[in-house]
């Protein structure tokens, strides 16, 4: 399980929490994030910008 | 012989990205970026989120200007101010000092507007625009309580939320019907407010200030409908105007913004603008998404390869806590049917024209999820 942080706002996506509030279960890889998820902090889709892998 | 440079004016999320976005395609080009401010990289839609999560304006820099310069491969010059621009001869000046560029971007941002309110304290009043404007906000009200906000848009139903949520108590002042006007559905705004008076809001809708004086070491506002509210600290949260000054003086055409075709080239050859100051094929967005979009056609543009940048929808994420919100607001001049389902606080208030399509939508609490399968169905901003 990795993290991925968006480069516009610093927000943290972690594989291992997913991001419930948007239906995405925990353990959802960063490739399997759907294509048009947004940032939660900045609203920039992840197709539009790039996700760091920090750990 | 390396050539002139390519300019960028601003350190902000315009200048940044693009910087980051040009960088990928051309790594030789020298590349120089002017700043008013520190320089230091940050995120400005974390000033609306710093007072919950308790972060000194430091702890927001995500990284300071040595570190943009080595990443970047630029030379930066911050607390600098770009005094005039020859576009004919593609010079600018700071101060006595002449600078010539192969391209020139103007990443300049937008200024708080600033009322004039009578009294003797007008100078007592904050506005959060930039990473150093929320530290100077920060250090003014550590150990103090009442904040008087003024505005009820998005930036200031933000604020609210986050100064209240950061322990402080808040009381809203703007000359509305109800928060986000012109954002927002009644319905919606109706949901955002009551969940913000919850948490300890309190808001007076109609009114203006109309007084502000210095009362020992705290303030009194006197608003235009006689209440009088006693605080410790006002902000003005009640819009941006892009910076267009600079532009106007060089002879580009502004109009609410800098004018910019879809290339983003000005109305003279090699100057370009994006972000809060341009006015983008008449749209004057000031939202982090469409400014991606920019820097990523321009940094093609400069990079040898002309783009035209499009907008599909670009739905805003309001960083309301206690009531979330996403607003995708139609396009302009589609006209359209609003229909409200659901039960404050999940309401889905969509506007449908009369074939029946989704024109946009203003979501709120637990219906915020559904916005990524709404999407696929609004209309794009700019095709």
């Amino acid at each position: 399980m990795s993290k991925w942080q968006c480069v516009v706002c610093g927000l943290i996506y972690d594989e291992a929490q997913g991001w419930p509030e948007d239906g995405i279960a925990a353990g959802t890889q960063w490739a399997d994030v759907p294509e048009d998820w947004v940032c939660p902090d900045c609203g920039v889709g992840k197709a539009d910008f790039e996700m760091i892998e920090i750990a | 012989m390396s050539g002139a440079p390519l300019v960028i004016i601003g350190s902000g999320l315009a200048g940044y990205n693009l910087a980051r976005e040009w960088r990928k395609l051309d790594s030789t080009t020298p590349l120089l970026i002017i700043s008013a401010d520190d320089g230091r990289s940050y995120s400005k839609p974390m000033l609306s989120t710093g007072f919950a999560k308790n972060k000194q304006a430091d702890e927001l820099v995500m990284a300071d200007v040595g570190a943009m310069a080595e990443q970047l491969n630029a030379e930066l010059r911050t607390h600098t101010r770009v005094t005039r621009i020859e576009p004919e001869a593609k010079r600018l000046w700071l101060g006595n000092e002449a600078l010539v560029y192969r391209d020139l971007v103007l990443a300049l941002g937008a200024d708080p507007i600033q009322l004039d309110i009578p009294g003797d304290a007008a100078e007592a009043v904050f506005s959060i625009n930039d990473l150093e404007d929320y530290d100077r906000f920060r250090q003014a009200v550590a150990g103090k309580q009442r904040v008087l906000l003024m505005g009820a848009g998005l930036i200031g139903c933000e604020f609210a939320n986050d100064l209240t949520s950061g322990g402080l108590s808040v009381s809203v002042v703007a000359p509305c019907e109800h928060v986000m006007p012109g954002l927002i559905q009644p319905a919606a705004a109706a949901a955002v407010q009551q969940a913000l008076s919850d948490l300890g809001v309190q808001f007076h809708l109609g009114p203006v200030v109309s007084q502000l004086k210095r009362d020992g070491d705290a303030l009194c506002a006197q608003l235009s409908d006689g209440q009088v509210i006693n605080c410790d600290a006002v902000v003005s949260a009640i819009g941006l105007r892009p910076r267009t000054q600079l532009a106007a003086d060089a002879g580009l055409a502004v109009a609410r913004g800098v004018v910019v075709d879809r290339q983003l080239q000005c109305s003279l050859a090699h100057v370009y603008a994006l972000g809060d100051c341009a006015e983008v094929d008449g749209l004057n967005l000031q939202y982090v998404m469409p400014l991606m979009n920019c820097a990523r056609a321009l940094a093609k543009t400069l990079a040898g390869e002309p783009t035209a940048v499009s907008y599909g929808a670009m739905p805003v994420v309001v960083k309301t806590p206690a009531c979330p919100l996403v607003v995708a607001p139609p396009p302009a001049g589609r006209a359209g049917n609003w229909t409200v389902e659901g039960q404050a606080p999940d309401l889905r208030v969509l506007c449908h024209d009369e074939q029946g399509q989704l024109l946009g939508y203003n979501l709120t609490g637990g219906c915020t999820g559904e916005r990524m399968a709404l999407n696929k169905g609004l209309p794009a901003l700019l095709a």
